[in-house]
């Protein structure tokens, strides 16, 4: 065990950790940040979906000790400093883009992502970036009109049913 | 206008707040003081003889603190069947002992049949290898192919059991020489075998379970990812452990999904409870996928032969099926009910049939159980009926569509007494079918399909109009049928003196929007804000004794009890309104969140009658309690009928074969709606899954009974890309008459309807670019399949 220390949603924190630890496992064990979930053991779910250093990353492929230092953002650091929601969590609830929420964590990470290099992504680049996220719950309608709506862009007619 | 408050708004959801902001309390996110790790060690071999478990290395390593096998609960009792199955010849189904953990022969691969506790996870893990590889296990046949099962009765799962044949049912038995005459005089008659896909549920939140107890008063806590708390504790107090259930709390907190894979209980939950007793210390476990894959429930799974009766105009006459469902190794809780009562009564459809038969062999097989999944029998009946009246269209010569609408009911003829046992109350199938082609702009598809043909894709058409029962009951019906449970639900209204409410209720919400959609039913009556109500769900030590959720129950029945605590509250409220306003009771009226005195302008709020419920300082003491707070158990008269028709359209690349789902359209009857986004949003989960299903999702064993799609690697779950945006519609409601709420259920619709709608569209699309050869292709129609059926 060895103590590693990164900054996660602006603060610096540190927690013990063996080679193998998975970031993951550091976020939800190391520091109690459960919102960051484990859907598989495979790296194909998303669930998992952090930033690091502003990347969208699964949480569950990476070491811990390998980001060391690194700049991690989590669920738990997505509000408004005030504590209200973000205008693409918000968008998330106003689109009702999710359902049990297990998913959701990663798909508002991914999606978060996405957004930050593609401001006004088509349905089509919404659907092809979150190929990496599997939600069981909501058949994805309500996801990509929420991650459209965020954009600022008017969800398209067909949507909006 | 739309409403912006109460039944019939799209209230947003508030759970959403905690799971957006990652704050939820599902099982894994707990941590508690002192806790251990169970990982449990599975089976590698489908089928063997156990010969040796040698656990002393295991429990030497480092941080191990117990390992259990089957010989630690050879003396508890067995994880039962829901259900007895009777067979044709009047014989009960053959019930082999389900353990805790395998004893003497592991069943399947993914079968636990030891336990390891250790101070971690990577400890627990560690040794659970160390104890696999120090187990002697003497490889059997596998058991895998349902037909090759029935026949050879020399290699058995159970060694009682000799042919592998759980039961073989029929429905109606008596009618059977009366269908068989029907068929042998129909002058068409069409047949179709097909295959309904075994499907793994995937809920996203693996399963998870958390055992404690506390030595001080000799209680048990299992907090676990369940769709029904109390039903698992019972089934663990009854059946299993023979824990007291007053001394067993079940909590099932936020639950990451179920779609019928946590109904159940499972050994691991009896696990945690035992090794808790024996540590003195918490034990936790959590399933990693691949456990999921190797030992959750599996869904479908139905080879099914079905024939078709008709007059050469399209009026069906008879229909006949044989199908054999696999149950896998053990009976889960509720897998001998769901290819039986749940499939074989909805075999006449939303269509007037005059003639009925089902039959239904259940096999057991070297393979995990297999039980309820999204739809449970209803989406295998669906699927079967709604292909093979599309095959009997397209044999005759006919208009899909045109057939449908001969067959279907008319409005006129319910309640309507179905040759398979149910008795429709309400429905308008023209009215949903109408909706859908008008929402589907079937008009249009001519135009759609020549511009597919100019990018040389294949566009086709596909219609499915279907009807399912839910929220299951009546329980004094299904006792006769076999169930060993009831199927009402509870719900306590707890009025606070403040005038705030607290709902607790027996339904479980794991995605639903159960704490949204609740109150602004109880807002609604009662007329106060939906923020002054509270919905409490999924903890044994508050929550009455309720079934949970599945089958679409969720607000027929426990809504229903709801409904009905809440009239008991509004009397009692009006009795203390009579005293304080010095009025007759009779002349008491409640409305708007006011209890008023008819024909003048005394009234007092809700609030302030329940402030003297608690405070009965002017209070008629002498003939009422005080106390503001009614439970109410609901036992429904009949079960709900949904019925829809759903249009789905598909571009097929002949060169490659793969299928592309170019649109889908929903009309649904679900009875009156308490929140349109919430019902929207379950018929889009239900579609996704459906499509799923349809072309991408299949649980494959090897003839060694090996899985195959053991992981999101080989299982091809559906994911954005796969599927389109969807159009729903549930504006064609025919309100259910024999519950309170008028409400149908909206949980399942999605599944069941959708598969043979995309089947159909894909066979059209074939069809219609002149490959007439492809009468059926089973699901999932991979690119390989569709480029196999083409090329043949
Ligand atoms: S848990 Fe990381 S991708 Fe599934
Ligand atoms: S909301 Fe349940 S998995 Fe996406």
């Amino acid at each position: 065990m060895t103590k590693v220390s990164m900054t996660v949603n602006g603060k610096a924190v540190s927690a013990e950790a063996e080679g193998r630890t998975l970031l993951s496992a550091y976020l939800r064990e190391g520091l109690g940040l459960t919102g960051t979930h484990i859907g598989c053991d495979t790296s194909q779910c998303g669930a998992c979906v952090v930033h690091v250093d502003g990347k969208a990353v699964k949480s569950c492929s990476v070491f811990a000790m390998d980001v060391a230092g690194s700049e991690v953002r989590t669920i738990e650091g997505m509000a408004n400093a005030d504590g209200s929601l973000s205008v693409l969590q918000q968008a998330f609830q106003d689109n009702h883009g999710l359902q049990c929420g297990f998913c959701t964590p990663g798909m508002v990470m991914a999606s978060a992502a996405l957004l930050a290099d593609n401001p006004k992504p088509t349905e089509a680049e919404v659907r092809h970036h979150l190929e990496g996220n599997i939600c069981r719950c909501t058949g994805y309608h309500n996801i990509v009109k929420a991650v459209l709506a965020a954009s600022g862009q008017d969800v398209p007619a067909v949507a909006a049913e | 206008m739309p409403k912006d408050t109460g039944i019939g708004a799209s209230s947003k959801r508030r759970e959403d707040v905690r799971f957006l902001t990652g704050v939820g309390n599902y099982t894994d996110d707990l941590s508690l003081h002192a806790q251990t790790h169970a990982v449990m060690v599975r089976s590698t071999v489908a089928h063997g003889r156990i010969v040796k478990i040698d656990t002393a290395r295991a429990a030497a390593m480092p941080g191990v603190l117990a390992v259990f096998t089957g010989e630690d609960f050879a003396a508890v009792g067995g994880n039962p069947a829901g259900w007895l199955i009777n067979s044709r010849d009047g014989t009960p189904m053959r019930e082999p002992k389900r353990p805790v953990l395998a004893h003497g022969k592991v069943r399947h691969v993914g079968d636990a049949y030891a336990a390891i506790i250790a101070e971690t996870y990577a400890q627990a893990k560690d040794a659970a290898q160390a104890l696999s590889d120090d187990t002697q296990i003497e490889e059997l046949p596998a058991i895998v192919d349902m037909k090759a099962a029935l026949a050879d009765a020399s290699n058995r799962v159970h060694d009682e059991i000799p042919d592998n044949l759980c039961f073989d049912w029929g429905w109606i038995e008596d009618n059977r020489a009366a269908v068989d005459a029907a068929m042998q005089a129909a002058p068409h008659k069409v047949t179709l075998e097909l295959t309904n896909n075994r499907l793994v549920p995937n809920a996203m939140e693996p399963r998870a379970s958390i055992g404690e107890y506390f030595p001080g008063t000799g209680d048990y806590k299992l907090t676990t990812t369940s769709q029904n708390p109390h039903l698992t504790r019972l089934l663990i107090a009854a059946f299993v452990m023979g824990i007291p259930e007053n001394k067993l709390q079940v909590v099932a907190p936020d639950v990451g999904g179920g779609f019928g894979s946590k109904i159940y209980h499972y050994g691991e939950e009896a696990l945690v409870l035992a090794a808790a007793k024996r540590l003195g210390r918490p034990v936790r476990w959590t399933a990693e996928r691949t456990e999921s894959f190797l030992s959750d429930a599996h869904g479908r799974d139905h080879v099914t032969k079905i024939e078709l009766g008709c007059t050469k105009e399209g009026d069906i006459l008879a229909i006949r099926t044989e199908t054999h469902a696999n149950v896998g190794a053990y009976l889960s809780n509720f897998s001998t009910a769901t290819p039986t009562f749940l499939h074989g009564t909805l075999m006449s459809g939303p269509y007037k049939v005059p003639h009925v038969y089902v039959n239904v062999k259940a096999v057991f097989t070297n393979t995990a159980p297999v039980d309820a999944y999204r739809g449970a029998g209803r989406p295998e009946a669906t699927y079967s009926l709604e292909r093979v009246i599309d095959m009997m269209a397209r044999e005759l010569g006919l208009d899909p569509f045109e057939v449908r609408r001969r067959n279907l009911l008319t409005p006129d003829q319910f309640p309507y007494q179905s040759p398979v046992g149910l008795m429709y109350d309400t429905g308008n199938y023209q009215a949903t079918l109408d909706k859908a082609v008008e929402l589907g702009d079937v008009a249009g598809f001519e135009a759609r399909r020549a511009a597919s043909a100019a990018k040389g894709k294949l566009r086709g058409m596909g219609l499915s109009t279907w009807i399912e029962a839910c929220g299951i009951a009546p329980s004094n019906l299904v006792g006769i049928l076999g169930s060993r449970v009831g199927l009402y639900d509870a719900a306590t209204v707890r009025v606070n003196a403040t005038g705030n409410i607290s709902v607790m209720v027996g339904a479980h919400s794991h995605g639903q929007g159960h704490e949204t959609v609740f109150a602004q039913v109880v807002a609604e009556k009662l007329g106060i804000p939906e923020s002054s109500v509270e919905i409490v769900h999924g903890d044994t030590a508050k929550i009455p004794f309720g079934m949970g959720s599945y089958g679409s129950r969720s607000l027929a029945v426990c809504g229903s009890a709801m409904d009905r605590a809440m009239d008991k509250i509004i009397a009692k409220g009006k009795k203390i309104a009579a005293h304080m306003l010095e009025a007759a009771e009779g002349d008491i009226s409640f409305a708007d969140g006011k209890f008023s005195v008819a024909g003048t302008d005394k009234a007092k709020t809700f609030g302030e009658i329940a402030f003297s419920a608690y405070v009965p300082h002017n209070y008629p003491l002498e003939t009422l309690e005080p106390g503001l707070e009614e439970t109410a158990f609901y036992d429904p008269a009949n079960f709900t009928y949904p019925a829809g028709a759903y249009i789905c359209e598909v571009e097929v690349d002949p060169d490659t074969g793969r299928v592309e789902v170019a649109s889908f359209t929903c009309a649904d009857d679900f009875g009156n709606v308490m929140n349109p986004m919430i019902v929207e949003g379950q018929v889009h989960g239900g579609v996704g899954q459906g499509i799923g299903q349809a072309l991408l999702e299949n649980t494959t064993y090897d003839e060694n009974g090996q899985l195959l799609t053991g992981s999101f690697m080989d299982y091809a779950m559906p994911r954005a890309d796969d599927v389109p945006f969807y159009t729903v519609d549930a504006s064609c409601a025919t309100p259910c008459t024999h519950n309170p709420l008028g409400v149908k259920g909206c949980g399942e619709a999605g599944a069941i309807g959708s598969p043979p709608a995309v089947i159909n569209a894909v066979i059209d699309a074939l069809h219609r670019g002149g490959i007439t050869h492809v009468k059926h292709i089973d699901m999932p129609v991979s690119p390989g399949r569709v480029w196999q059926a083409i090329n043949a």
